[in-house]
């Protein structure tokens, strides 16, 4: 740390690397952040759920991938199953206990998910034990590759950030061009009519539900690879997928992927820039501590700011 | 005539000797944790101390989870010591925890016996009478792990921790016996799970090795992603993030890595080699160092309790205070303000046939005591 003198000397040829580096890092953490709020944001959206459970989903998608791949040896057969263990518990989850919370008012909601992120979890132990679960990168993917600048950069990491571009633009795709798609809109913005006109609101409801399920549920195998599979992992991430969701606008896919990135991005730099920062202003120790609060501290700030500009979010449609 | 006499007296000391002590039951009420992220420990924890009192019916167990919650550790504190009337109260895994507990359990004339959490604060200056720690102070670990650095030769590691008081007394406690010159320090997010900006930053630091204190998930995450990062540097830290309820997750990037611990399943005196066989045998897993200190406490106690009725409390301290029990570290005794003189280990992460687990390679600190005993007024 010691040749940056101040925060201008980031730009220079030395440390370009490094900062490239960073938005990497903050690109890839923003797009895992999309796969789950693009569900919470949808089922909010279409059904008007607040769903606390949906770390749940990304729980079960870790725990199993990191099943199915312990027995078969296989990555591949493991990330397939965090897609389907999560779709199907989400399905299931919507036919017996979110149905019946549709009506209900929101605090019902909170009330009613916030009990099955203790079942689940508690579940998850007994199932599987109380001590953390192995699932590692595979092969194909291990290692670092050489960027240009010299940045040696994670394998997985980057294909961590080209699977979810990929996903980002099959979901634009699935809500823009196709007619589950012009369902999901016209259930957006009047349940009552889409139901008037024929749709079967309920089949529409658990598909989105198990949609929103699925992308959580591969967010958590493809997370969990390179983090550690136990019992609570998922809450800290909701709170996170809540943020992006209010600052990309409640309901609207383009908001969560904007607010994605942008969360992502400002938090990376904010851990790596701000001790550093403050470095020329205080001494050492006082920045590093100073700094890693304000740090941990900096997307609600953003969401704040974000709120005060825009009270709807990035994408919201006016109230 | 004489023969005879000597038989009376051993017949009667053999007696005597068990009435005189033993013949009270104590009360144990237990609160660590059994639910949620960080169970494992607490898990351990109980599995090592009910081995130990496996058969004994002297000792009468009520053991609740505190869900690593500060309140709910005091509500189940409160409802122990009044409607339970426990005697001695153990189990606290986490300082925020005992920190919330501890202190008002003893002031109510109650014993609490650490088998893990061991803040600064109730060693030094708010050390009480009736508080024994079991495991360590919480500096030591790191302390070992600065000792062996300055023996490794490194002269300026990258040292990164959380950002909490454990955390800081990590990094405090790793400086205070480094000798070399930090190349960065960095506290991250208590229950971060991403660490690719830390990582970046080592690399760029120029840093000749790393210490890191990541306890539980967050060091899982930690190493799976250096190992993904593809960075050649030595890595060093106290055995929590590498005991083994945790190895297993980490998987092979966890092998070759030095780690301080007071415990190593590796090390032969007799007790050691017992616990760790029955310990197997009960549960069918290997135990890990938080296991050895459940197990170390509850032994603890039964010394205690041969020596003193716990309804004495001048002579059931001063019984504690002997730590006339067969510890599986080997040699352990209490320094005046109740934590423990132990000697500390540098382990190396290995691989016995599928299972990876810890071997002892060196002596990293001899009978350690910690930096705060001259504060106790005791």
């Amino acid at each position: 740390m010691r040749p940056l003198a101040g925060p201008l000397f980031y730009f220079l040829p030395m440390s370009a690397s490094l900062f490239i580096e960073q938005i990497l890092n903050g690109l890839q953490f923003g797009v895992m952040l999309f796969l789950m709020s693009a569900g919470l944001t949808l089922v909010f959206g279409v059904m008007g759920l607040i769903n606390l459970a949906h770390g749940s989903l990304y729980m079960i998608g870790a725990f199993a991938a990191a099943a199915v791949a312990g027995w078969t040896g296989s990555y591949w057969l493991g990330l397939m199953a965090s897609l389907a263990a999560a779709a199907m518990v989400g399905a299931l989850v919507e036919v017996t206990v979110i149905r019946r919370l549709y009506r209900r008012d929101h605090l019902d909601q909170v009330l009613a998910t916030f009990a099955l992120i203790l079942l689940f979890s508690e579940g998850t132990r007994w199932l599987f034990g109380p001590f953390p679960l192995y699932l590692d990168v595979p092969d194909a993917l291990s290692g670092t590759v050489s960027l240009p600048f010299g940045i040696a950069y994670s394998k997985y990491r980057l294909a961590i950030i080209a699977a979810g571009l990929l996903i980002a633009v099959g979901l634009f795709l699935l809500i823009a061009k196709t007619r589950l798609g012009v369902r999901i809109r016209a259930g957006e913005s009047d349940r009552e009519m889409i139901a008037a006109l024929g749709v079967d609101i309920s089949k529409l409801y658990t598909i989105v539900f198990a949609l929103g399920a699925a992308l959580a549920g591969l967010a958590g195998a493809m997370v969990g690879t390179i983090q550690s599979v136990e019992v609570g992992m998922g809450e800290p991430v909701l709170i996170l997928a809540f943020v992006v969701t209010v600052i990309g606008g409640i309901g609207s896919i383009k908001g969560a992927f904007l607010g994605a990135l942008l969360v992502g991005v400002t938090d990376t730099l904010g851990r790596f820039l701000l001790p550093v920062i403050l470095k020329s202003v205080f001494e050492p120790s006082l920045a590093t501590s100073v700094g890693s609060a304000l740090a941990s501290m900096l997307i609600y700030l953003l969401m704040a700011v974000v709120l005060i500009w825009r009270p709807s979010g990035l994408a919201g449609k006016a109230a | 005539m004489l023969k005879s006499l000597t038989a009376i007296a051993i017949a009667a000391a053999l007696v005597a000797g068990p009435a005189l002590a033993a013949d009270q039951a104590v009360k144990v009420g237990m609160i660590t944790t059994l639910s949620g992220g960080g169970s494992g420990l607490g898990i351990d924890v109980r599995d090592g101390f009910l081995l130990a009192i496996k058969g004994n019916d002297k000792i009468e167990m009520v053991i609740e989870d505190d869900q690593r919650k500060p309140d709910v550790a005091v509500q189940i504190a409160d409802k122990m010591i009044q409607s339970d009337k426990v005697d001695v109260l153990t189990g606290i895994i986490w300082s925020n925890l005992a920190m919330a507990v501890v202190p008002a359990v003893v002031n109510q004339g109650k014993f609490y016996l650490s088998p893990n959490a061991g803040p600064s604060a109730l060693a030094g200056k708010g050390c009480h009478k009736n508080y024994f720690n079991v495991a360590w102070q919480n500096d030591n670990l790191h302390e070992a792990a600065g000792a062996y650095a300055n023996g490794a030769g490194f002269k300026n590691s990258f040292i990164l921790a959380p950002n909490y008081p454990a955390g800081k007394d990590a990094l405090t406690g790793y400086k205070r016996f480094f000798k070399g010159e930090p190349a960065g320090e960095v506290y991250t997010k208590l229950g971060q799970t991403d660490y690719a900006a830390e990582i970046a930053q080592i690399r760029a630091s120029g840093a000749d090795s790393v210490f890191f204190f990541l306890p539980g998930g967050m060091g899982i995450s930690f190493m799976k992603q250096w190992a993904q990062a593809g960075i050649d540097l030595p890595v060093v830290g106290p055995a929590f993030s590498f005991d083994q309820g945790i190895l297993q997750a980490v998987g092979d990037a966890a092998l070759g890595v030095k780690n301080t611990s007071q415990w190593s399943k590796d090390l032969d005196n007799a007790a050691n080699v017992k616990f760790v066989a029955d310990f197997q045998a009960e549960f069918g897993r290997l135990p890990s160092l938080y296991a050895s200190q459940g197990y170390d406490t509850a032994n603890l106690l039964i010394s205690a309790m041969a020596k003193a009725d716990v309804s004495d409390a001048d002579a059931f301290r001063a019984a504690l205070e002997a730590a006339d029990f067969a510890s599986t570290r080997g040699d352990f005794a209490f320094a005046k303000n109740h934590h423990p003189i132990q000697d500390i280990y540098v382990r190396e992460v290995v691989k016995e046939g599928d299972v990876l687990t810890n071997k002892i390679v060196s002596l990293a600190l001899e009978d350690h005591s910690d930096a705060y005993v001259a504060d106790c007024s005791m």
